[in-house]
């Protein structure tokens, strides 16, 4: 078994990127993710790789469209004003079905925000921020070591789907230091292989075309048709999540990322206190484990949905008991991280009232 | 008698039809950068970017693998191709309002850069596909759509050179802007298009062929008159001539 290492989120992510065979960054630095772009940039000339900083998040996300056109792993990360500028290349990314992937390690906003986490880019992530009906598969990891997981399956999924993949993280998981096990380097020949449709030059077959657009609109309907079956397919077969003493629960937190590891700890706390909590997290938030959720919702006394927003997960975690139960929210914005003891005494308050 | 054939289609043409207009230079440049191709043997290992504009239909002219690009990201796309695949031929194809103003920023750095790709730049100082309004390239006086009183200095600046200002970065290999009004600039059209070519090939930085051009539809003009106007009005913006060329004397 490989050894553990004390390593830094943004970092982490960077070397599971590298052994998952991605060779191509390209990358515009923000806070709270430089040190990914920096790893990217010390880290893969030791590896033969290429490490290129773009002019802006609009220049890098269309040289990922670029490079992604070739078949090739490529990646970029950022944060959240450099996501907002990557969501047009995002658009025809998802339009051009090219495989690559994204991390996002979200700040608060909305603007320039500030430089702590939150998680207020949920919407932008999993309904899409730029035109267009299409989705991504968003990964969103409560610890370091599974950000080094999702980050390889991120890989695995965008090759699979040929779709883009984000992972959703946030200030707090980029910038913490947590002991991981990083997976052996994978064997770049091992990869799944593009030629059928990347542009690798035509030589001896017909000219591949890419491209999201097509004049005709019954043919882009059928285009967006295609994308659609794409999406059921990964809907039904990819779904991913979690769940901490859930079965004897009454009372249900439901919450992901860093927040959900919070809410691990509330979990602990009220069950010190004798209260039956129990935590439900999406690990996919698209696919969002609606019919999951809906289950191990049913017969809860109370359903509390916490996030570092004002409150946008919350409108899956609705979809899916569909007026059955009422779903509470407690959030902090701007960049404030609630505390265990905090969401606890909202959750004994709501309890309260529904008693 | 058999038949000798003097003139065909280039084989890095695909067989659809132009969608250009009658006039148009767009497919005269086409036919340029396939026999370009053609003569250097780079078809099966070349990769193209087209723009958003009347070009966007150019990655099916051309029988090579190609992608289109968001308008004015062709540059960002080509750099994303080139540094995946070094050894193979990309190049770029862009009309003014796709490079020189929504694209201004990639176009700058990825000349600048020294990125070993090739761009074709139309200059028809008019958007053409979105009914002829204001370029950053339309000339001073020059009405078009939304800049139905002419085009003034006070409201809407001056007539931007690309070239000029593209010359004075490191990264460019080679730059000439030509015309394409008269078959004789048409043979010096096709030799600079052959020497940005030589250029990537040579992985000597980046290379820009831009091509004064004309827009008879949405200039108002029939065909004939409109290459009169770009002689008269065009040229005098916009002198042709060779920028940067560290390629050389071509074999
Ligand atoms: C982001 C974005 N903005 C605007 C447009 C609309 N648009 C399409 S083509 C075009 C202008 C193209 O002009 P030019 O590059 O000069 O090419 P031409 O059509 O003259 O060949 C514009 C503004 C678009 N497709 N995308
Ligand atoms: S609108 Fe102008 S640029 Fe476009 S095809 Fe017609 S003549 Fe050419």
């Amino acid at each position: 078994m490989a050894e553990k290492v004390m390593v830094k989120g943004n970092e982490a992510m960077g070397e599971a990127a590298i052994r998952a065979g991605c060779r191509l960054y390209f990358g515009y630095p923000i806070t709270p993710q430089s040190e990914l772009t920096e790893y990217m940039a010390r880290r893969l000339p030791e590896v033969e790789g290429t490490f290129l900083q773009s002019e802006s998040e609009v220049a890098a996300v269309n040289m990922i469209y670029g490079a992604a056109s070739t078949g090739t792993r490529v990646m970029t990360s950022t944060s959240s004003p450099g996501f907002s500028l990557m969501q047009e290349g995002i658009s025809y990314i998802a339009g051009a079905e090219l495989p690559s992937v994204f991390i996002n390690v979200v700040r608060g906003g909305p603007g320039l925000g500030d430089i702590q986490p939150a998680q207020s880019d949920y919407f932008q992530g999993t309904k899409g921020g730029g035109h267009g009906d299409y989705r991504l598969i968003v990964l969103a990891p409560k610890s370091v070591q599974e950000a080094v997981d999702l980050v390889q399956l991120a890989f695995d999924l965008a090759d699979k789907y040929r779709n883009p993949v984000l992972v959703l993280a946030d200030g707090m998981l980029g910038q913490m230091m947590e002991p991981v096990e990083f997976p052996e380097f994978r064997d770049l020949k091992t990869l799944p292989d593009h030629s059928s449709w990347a542009m690798q030059g035509c030589e001896g077959r017909e000219p591949h075309k890419i491209t999201s657009f097509d004049i005709d609109p019954v043919n882009l309907e059928k285009m967006n048709l295609g994308y659609q079956k794409k999406y059921r397919e990964i809907e039904a077969k990819e779904v991913r999540y979690d769940t901490e003493m859930i079965e004897d629960a009454e009372y249900l937190l439901v919450g992901y990322g860093t927040m959900a590891r919070i809410l691990g700890t509330v979990v602990k706390l009220a069950r010190k206190e004798g209260l039956k909590v129990g935590l439900f997290r999406p690990i996919t938030l698209w696919p969002f484990p609606y019919r999951e959720l809906e289950s191990f919702a049913k017969g809860k006394k109370v359903l509390l949905t916490v996030e570092m927003s004002m409150g946008q997960m919350i409108e899956d975690v609705k979809l899916a008991v569909n007026g059955k139960i009422d779903v509470n929210f407690y959030g902090r914005t701007g960049g404030v991280v609630p505390t265990p003891e905090e969401v606890l005494r909202e959750l004994k308050k709501i309890i309260e009232r529904s008693e | 008698m058999a038949a000798k054939a003097i003139f065909k289609k280039p084989q890095s043409l695909s067989k659809k039809e132009f969608t250009y207009c009658p006039g148009c230079h767009h497919g005269i440049v086409h036919r340029l950068i396939a026999e370009v191709i053609d003569e250097f043997g780079i078809q099966g290992k070349t990769l193209m970017v087209a723009p958003v504009g009347c070009s966007v239909f150019a990655y099916t002219f051309f029988d090579v693998d190609g992608t289109v690009a968001a308008h004015g990201r062709a540059p960002a796309v080509a750099t994303g191709m080139k540094r995946a695949m070094p050894d193979r031929v990309v190049f770029t194809y862009q009309g003014d309002g796709d490079l020189a103003a929504i694209g201004t920023a990639e176009i700058i750095h990825a000349a600048n850069r020294g990125e070993k790709i090739t761009t074709i730049f139309i200059n028809n100082a008019i958007y053409g596909m979105t009914g002829g309004q204001m370029a950053p390239t339309t000339l001073l006086g020059m009405k078009t759509t939304t800049s139905p009183y002419g085009r003034e200095i006070e409201r809407e600046g001056y007539p931007i050179h690309v070239s000029e200002v593209l010359k004075e970065l490191s990264g460019v290999a080679y730059l000439e802007r030509v015309a394409v009004s008269s078959p004789a600039e048409v043979r010096k059209a096709k030799q600079a298009i052959k020497k940005a070519f030589t250029a990537q090939l040579k992985g000597l930085g980046f290379s820009l062929v831009e091509v004064l051009s004309t827009c008879p539809t949405n200039w108002g003009l029939s065909p004939v008159e409109s290459i009169n106007w770009l002689n008269e009005n065009m040229k005098k913006e916009y002198p042709l001539g060779v920028f940067v060329d560290k390629v050389g004397e071509l074999k």
